[in-house]
């Protein structure tokens, strides 16, 4: 049995697997399936300071080894994840950890300020990358200014560990990852969706209601796993790998590439309980390489 | 209700139709309880091109035979390469998913169950549980044509049924909504399943006749858990997730212009 504890920041993680914002609820959905303690952590739906509809239906188009979708960040805002929410999850053993968004600098600040009070939330993972939101969301993570600005406002706030998720859709996503490292960030998780569109070439309309959306799924884990290893070589801090992982030998490849921890997302669609078998692979595969921790793997990639 | 990821053994795989299969599963336990109108997330192995399981109506419970059963329409690939999958083989199954149709609140209660295309699947187990209650439901079943009309012996023996079709071939010519039935009985509830044009006008009818009415919808969905909100309906509370608060609804709670 290989030690799979990681920390990112002053997080400790009993395991390095946790579940990706938007594709596990609030955990309570999955708790049927698997046992939640056994996760590193569970990174709930993504909330923001008011309450949003999200976008209108159609909201996902499978594509071939992925979907799109284009929820736009659908809750009931921070009071009411607050009073509502948290009392249901808090006492569940394991990181439960909020993925905060927003419209504005204002917004993403008064939102990790009230999640900053709550004590069982050991950790945010702020959303600079949804591609599903007209203002805000995506807007702070495409350029070091806007990266820098909004995680610095919420540094001042937030005195526990941030995570900063960033998007993929980025000419550079090493110099947003130094410019989010030099603002105060404790980690980056990325990779957030890619944007895509499918069209109904019947109708000539797209197939979804805001005309793109986000891809996930396995289709972007080659992409992924690229910006991890480009990453890693760029910043310090702990790096959280995510995108299209489907099980432990896809996670392995984002420890070799860098990252400390990894986040499972569409997998739990087609597999409910497919994160606990990813642990177990994991620690198989370290078994079996003679490998006595999980940290003997992270960045272990030698380059050609 | 609890919810089981089941690896179900194939008993058979029929095709009363050659766009329709009926998948009759298994497993040596007991298969858990299941509502009608709930469904489950099939699992499709060997689809080249698709990646997400599918959402299927639960068709029929058979606990004496320890059977879940599923009519699927073969409308893409996903479901025509569940339609190709032999006896014996096994299908990793989600189930129950949802809801469910809103139990009989006294067996005297008359109740009109209206089915569409494949949207008859879950009016057959629906349809079990009325008269396992002592009541005998009213079917009015609709297609394009007669060949279309699946199940219909199943349907016989558990209530009364009417059809219609769209070229006349059996029952009255026309759709569900232009029934005679419909003048002559005046029921106290219906649940509708079918295309969602059809149940638009189940809708209207049942409004304007002041009859409580309910409908099972079918978004395109992801997770199938409540997680992902891929799959959501505006409603009077806002969006809702027809995978876990529906997919039945009742047709006061929907936003329909009816």
């Amino acid at each position: 049995m290989a030690d799979l504890s990681v920390k990112i920041g002053s997080l400790e993680l009993k395991n390095p697997v946790m579940t990706a914002s938007g594709t596990f609820g609030y955990g309570k959905e999955f708790e049927d399936f698997i046992n939640l303690e056994e996760l590193g952590g569970i990174i709930v739906k993504g909330t923001t300071l008011n309450h949003r509809e999200g976008n209108a239906y159609p909201r996902m188009v499978e594509t071939p080894s992925g979907m799109l979708n284009c929820v736009g960040l659908q809750n009931k805002g921070v009071d009411y994840f607050c009073n509502h929410i948290y009392p249901e999850i808090k006492d569940i053993n394991t990181n439960m950890i909020v993925n905060v968004s927003g419209s504005t600098v204002e917004d993403y600040v008064a939102t990790a300020e009230r999640i900053n009070e709550l004590e069982k939330i050991p950790a945010i993972e702020l959303n600079i990358s949804c591609p599903n939101v007209k203002s805000g969301g995506m807007a702070f993570g495409v350029t070091n200014e806007g990266a820098s600005e909004v995680v610095k406002a919420v540094r001042k706030v937030y005195k526990k560990t941030l995570i900063v998720k960033l998007s993929p859709n980025v000419t550079d996503i090493a110099s947003i990852a130094k410019a989010v490292e030099a603002s105060g960030a404790d980690s980056v998780s990325l990779i957030n969706t890619l944007m895509g569109m499918v069209i109904d070439i019947e109708k000539q309309v797209p197939m979804l209601s805001i005309n793109t959306g986000g891809l996930s799924g396995p289709a972007i884990r080659p992409v992924a796993v690229r910006m991890v290893w480009q990453v890693a070589k760029s910043v310090k801090i702990p790096i959280v790998g995510l995108g299209g992982i489907m099980n432990a030998h896809d996670a392995i490849e984002f420890f070799m590439a860098g990252a400390s921890a990894i986040e499972i997302g569409t997998a739990n669609f087609i597999d409910p309980a497919v994160t606990i078998k990813v642990k177990k692979g994991i620690n198989d595969w370290l078994d079996s390489h003679g490998c006595k921790s999980i940290l003997d793997i992270v960045g272990s990639l030698k380059d050609n | 209700m609890k919810k089981y990821i089941l690896d179900l053994k194939v008993v058979e795989n029929s095709s009363p139709h050659p766009r329709y299969c009926l998948l009759k599963l298994t497993q040596n336990s007991e298969l858990p309880e299941m509502l009608p109108g709930q469904f489950a997330e099939i699992r499709i192995d060997g689809s080249k091109n698709t990646f997400l399981r599918r959402p299927i109506s639960i068709n029929y419970v058979d606990y004496e035979r320890n059977e879940v059963w599923f009519l699927v329409a073969k409308v893409g690939e996903g479901t025509k390469t569940l339609a190709e999958v032999q006896s014996g083989r096994t299908v990793n199954v989600i189930l129950p998913l949802g809801n469910g149709f809103t139990p009989l609140s006294s067996p005297k209660q008359k109740i009109l169950l209206v089915g569409g295309g494949v949207g008859i699947a879950p009016l057959l187990y629906y349809g079990k549980c009325i008269n396992d209650l002592g009541a005998k439901p009213t079917f009015l079943l609709g297609a394009k044509s007669a060949c279309d009309l699946l199940e219909l012996d199943y349907f016989h023996e558990l209530g009364t049924v009417y059809t219609t079709t769209e070229d006349g071939s059996m029952g009255e010519k026309g759709f569900v909504t232009q029934h005679s039935i419909l003048n002559q009985i005046r029921f106290d509830r219906i649940s509708a399943c079918g295309p969602k044009p059809m149940m638009i006008s189940v809708a209207r009818y049942a409004k304007a006749a002041g009859i409580e009415c309910e409908v099972s919808l079918e978004n395109k969905m992801a997770c199938g858990v409540g997680a992902c909100l891929c799959c959501v309906e505006n409603t009077t509370e806002g969006h809702k997730c027809v995978c876990k608060d529906g997919p039945v609804f009742n047709i006061n709670d929907l936003l329909w212009q009816i």
